[in-house]
């Protein structure tokens, strides 16, 4: 057993406002510069939509991840020793800038310098890569909230999963639903990136998890760009360096949260140690289809088991980060409830990032009554307007889920690599967490129809309520359990930054500029 | 005379300056994110065609009797001779090609500098007398092996011998020039990507994870850890 200690994530769908703040903030911090300005390492998507770059699901086009062949070991799909260095002159895999979106401005000044005139000046669109003016085809949330429904929503790679009916089905507008998925690089056991770079200038930190990659040592040979199923490393065009989120590296070695995080207005995102057994991270990642989720599960091992904790203390594991291990929300909702699960498991990079399945658009359902039905109606539903029912009943135990607007399908394409039960399990304990804190608040629920749901999700009255209270009612504190950085043993975060603030990357001497 | 002593004094401590002052600036400043379909069509006939015409001349220059020996027989030299101008000309079509993309493309003009420039006309020139000289003053490798491998050991050791060469033809005596040119101005171009060409990639494990100091010895009160750098800077 090989204990390390990875700072991992979890994301709560159902408190996505989908606002962008988190985007925001994060580009204020660090891709406000030339050469990145296209690069959200944290973007923010619409589901079913295609998300940023285009289609980034679909590794048929952009090869990335991991495939198991029929002997049961691994490969990079589109990268790797022999692809990548054979490729090393033309990556046919990589992505172009119009796969993201042409980064552009707009000419205020024409607004107050344009010549007097019988026409009311514009401010053209420009494109920051040529300066030129252009006709802006797309941008990085162009299909927010299912905007240009037919060319996005409709193209969504995890809508293969479903028959042609049941598809249809999803966009009726009655029932049309959409969720917000936030993203940003899934620090993975098993990086795609890392494996990919021919110059071996990605890493992981041994300490935390966190991939970073090391600007001094990348020539710019762009597998990572492809190797990355996520498309969470990008191509600076400008200075000629792969770059990608760095979880804020800077600011959790001072102890905050990173800035996504930290300004997320939903709420929805919670930081914490994980303890894992990196012996068996190979094993891991070559399981079978359908085990690589329960694989990547078993990774994580018990904080409060005293082998796991002496086998991390032989390890080097301060005993701070074990503490924060103990007290990390992303233990709770990953193993202890078992309602998070990682993007994408199919790409076998073991992502850090776990995300509860949302259940919002599942809890109500709308249907066209003749208005004499109301009456006979139990009575938590509401009415909608004469003839619309807005049903939000919990009678139905289970049924709303299984006819959720979102086909479990679905979801199951994007949390568990097509396995429903897996992703049925989360939703359920979403529910019954609602059905419990019903019961106490409103009261008109039965006390057995409580304990039934309960029982059925294996969840105690008081894991509920603790679950209903890292939802809802969560501080800062119980979000972040940020483990200490014991700079005073951490000699690479002693080094002076502040005279490379505004620029690139960390503990430069040299401006990092683009070269001949 | 002295251009080649010049040429490589200028590469030597250019390249270690380079590296040492401005490493982060050592890149192979790909473009194929702002454009890749005419890229294609040039980068790739450029580059295999100049690995095997350099490798070409390396040959030759090393173990010129080996070249000699190959081409004793008529069929063989006639190959070699073929082949290797049949790759001359995939560098000529690659270098146009690049050439002519960066010129037009308006994305890729952005991240153009004018040493981007000269060494593409550079190499274009060069190329092209290469492929004028493959043609016109037969056979190359036999005489490059008998003549001029000798001149360049004669630099080598100090000694430079240059009679053979100032007896030779005018354009083969500009391509021996050209080429000490972008020797010697080989560390301000974009061509020192050659020179961290990946192929340690080959045998390293496929992860890479770096502790910041080693875990085992920090807890040891008796290990001066703190004197050790950080490996990841
Ligand atoms: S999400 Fe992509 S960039 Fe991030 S660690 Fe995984 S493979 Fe690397
Ligand atoms: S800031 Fe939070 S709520 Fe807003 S889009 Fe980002 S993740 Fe969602």
């Amino acid at each position: 057993m090989d204990v390390r200690a990875q700072i991992s994530m979890v994301f709560h769908l159902d408190k996505c406002i989908g606002c962008h703040t988190c985007s925001v903030a994060c580009k204020n911090i660090w891709t406000d510069r030339k050469g990145a300005e296209y690069q959200w390492w944290n973007n923010v998507e619409t589901k079913p939509g295609t998300g940023y770059p285009g289609k980034w699901e679909d590794q048929e086009i952009y090869k990335g991840g991991w495939e198991r062949e029929g002997a049961g070991s691994i490969q990079l799909k589109g990268a790797g020793k022999a692809k990548g260095l054979a490729n090393i002159f033309h990556n046919p895999h990589l992505p172009s800038v119009e796969d993201y979106y042409e980064p552009f401005t707009y000419n205020y000044l024409n607004l107050i310098e344009a010549p007097p005139g019988d026409d009311q000046p514009t401010a053209r669109p420009v494109s920051l890569i040529t300066g030129k003016p252009i006709d802006v085809k797309m941008g990085p949330n162009w299909d927010d909230d299912l905007g240009g429904s037919p060319d996005y929503a409709r193209n969504d790679p995890n809508l293969e999963a479903l028959t042609p009916a049941e598809r249809e089905a999803m966009f009726q507008l009655e029932r049309m639903a959409f969720f917000y998925l936030p993203r940003i690089c899934n620090h993975c056991l098993n990086p795609g990136c890392v494996a990919s770079c021919p110059s071996g200038a990605i890493y992981k930190r041994g300490e935390d998890g966190i991939v970073l990659i090391n600007q001094k040592v990348c020539r710019a040979w762009r597998m990572c760009v492809t190797a990355c199923p996520y498309k969470k490393s990008y191509y600076n065009w400008h200075s000629g360096k792969s770059e990608k989120c760095l979880l804020c590296y800077p600011r959790l070695e001072a102890g905050h949260a990173p800035a996504c995080m930290h300004s997320c207005v939903g709420r929805i995102r919670y930081l914490g140690v994980l303890l894992y057994d990196a012996d068996r991270i190979q094993r891991a990642a070559s399981a079978p289809d359908g085990e690589i989720t329960r694989a990547h599960l078993d990774l994580i091992l018990d904080p409060f088991d005293d082998q796991v904790i002496a086998a991390a203390q032989r390890n080097g594991v301060p005993d701070s980060t074990l503490k924060s291990a103990q007290n990390s929300p992303t233990y709770k909702f990953v193993k202890q409830w078992g309602m998070a699960l990682p993007l994408h498991p199919e790409f076998r990079t073991l992502p850090m990032l776990f995300y509860v399945p949302p259940l919002l658009p599942v809890m109500a359902s709308v249907t066209q009554t003749d208005g004499a039905q109301k009456e006979r109606l139990n009575p938590i539903a509401k009415t909608w307007t004469d003839d619309w029912l807005y049903d939000t009943s919990t009678e139905e135990l289970w049924g709303t889920i299984e006819q959720a607007r979102f086909p479990l399908k679905y979801l199951a394409s994007l949390f568990s690599g097509g396995d429903e039960k897996a992703v049925a399990q989360p939703l359920k304990k979403l529910m019954a967490v609602r059905i419990y804190r019903r019961w106490k608040t409103v009261g008109d629920i039965d006390e057995s129809r409580v304990d039934e749901v309960l029982k059925d999700t294996g969840l105690s009255r008081d894991s509920a309520e603790a679950v209903y209270y890292l939802t809802a009612l969560a501080k800062f504190q119980d979000r972040f359990v940020i483990p200490p950085a014991h700079r005073e043993q951490a000699l690479e975060m002693l080094e002076f930054t502040g005279d490379t603030r505004g620029s690139q990357g960390f503990g430069f001497l040299e401006r990092p500029e683009r070269g001949a | 005379m002295a251009l080649p002593y010049v040429a490589a004094i200028l590469f030597l401590v250019g390249t270690i300056q380079r590296y040492r002052a401005t490493g982060f600036k050592v890149s192979s400043l790909s473009s194929q994110f702002l454009e890749g379909r005419r890229l294609f069509w040039a980068s790739v006939p450029f580059h295999f065609g100049i690995l095997v015409v350099f490798a070409g001349h390396l040959v030759a220059f090393l173990v010129p009797s080996g070249i000699l020996a190959w081409n004793s027989n008529p069929v063989r030299l006639l190959v070699l001779q073929i082949t290797a101008w049949a790759f001359g000309l995939s560098v000529l079509v690659g270098l146009v090609g690049l050439l002519a993309r960066r010129l037009t493309e308006p994305r890729v003009r952005m991240v153009t500098t004018p040493m981007d420039l000269v060494i593409e006309i550079l190499l274009l020139v060069q190329t092209g007398l290469g492929l004028y000289i493959g043609y016109a003053h037969r056979w190359g490798s036999s005489w490059f092996a008998a003549d001029l491998s000798p001149y360049l050991w004669s630099l080598v050791k100090l000694d430079p011998q240059i009679t053979a060469v100032s007896a030779m033809p005018h354009v083969i005596q500009l391509h021996i020039v050209n080429a000490f040119v972008i020797f010697a101005i080989f560390p301000f171009t974009r061509l020192v990507h050659i020179l961290v060409a990946p192929f340690h990639y080959l045998n390293r494990p496929y992860q890479r994870v770096i502790w910041n100091w080693d875990r085992a010895a920090i807890r040891s009160p008796k290990t001066a850890w703190s004197a050790t750098r950080p490996r990841n800077n």
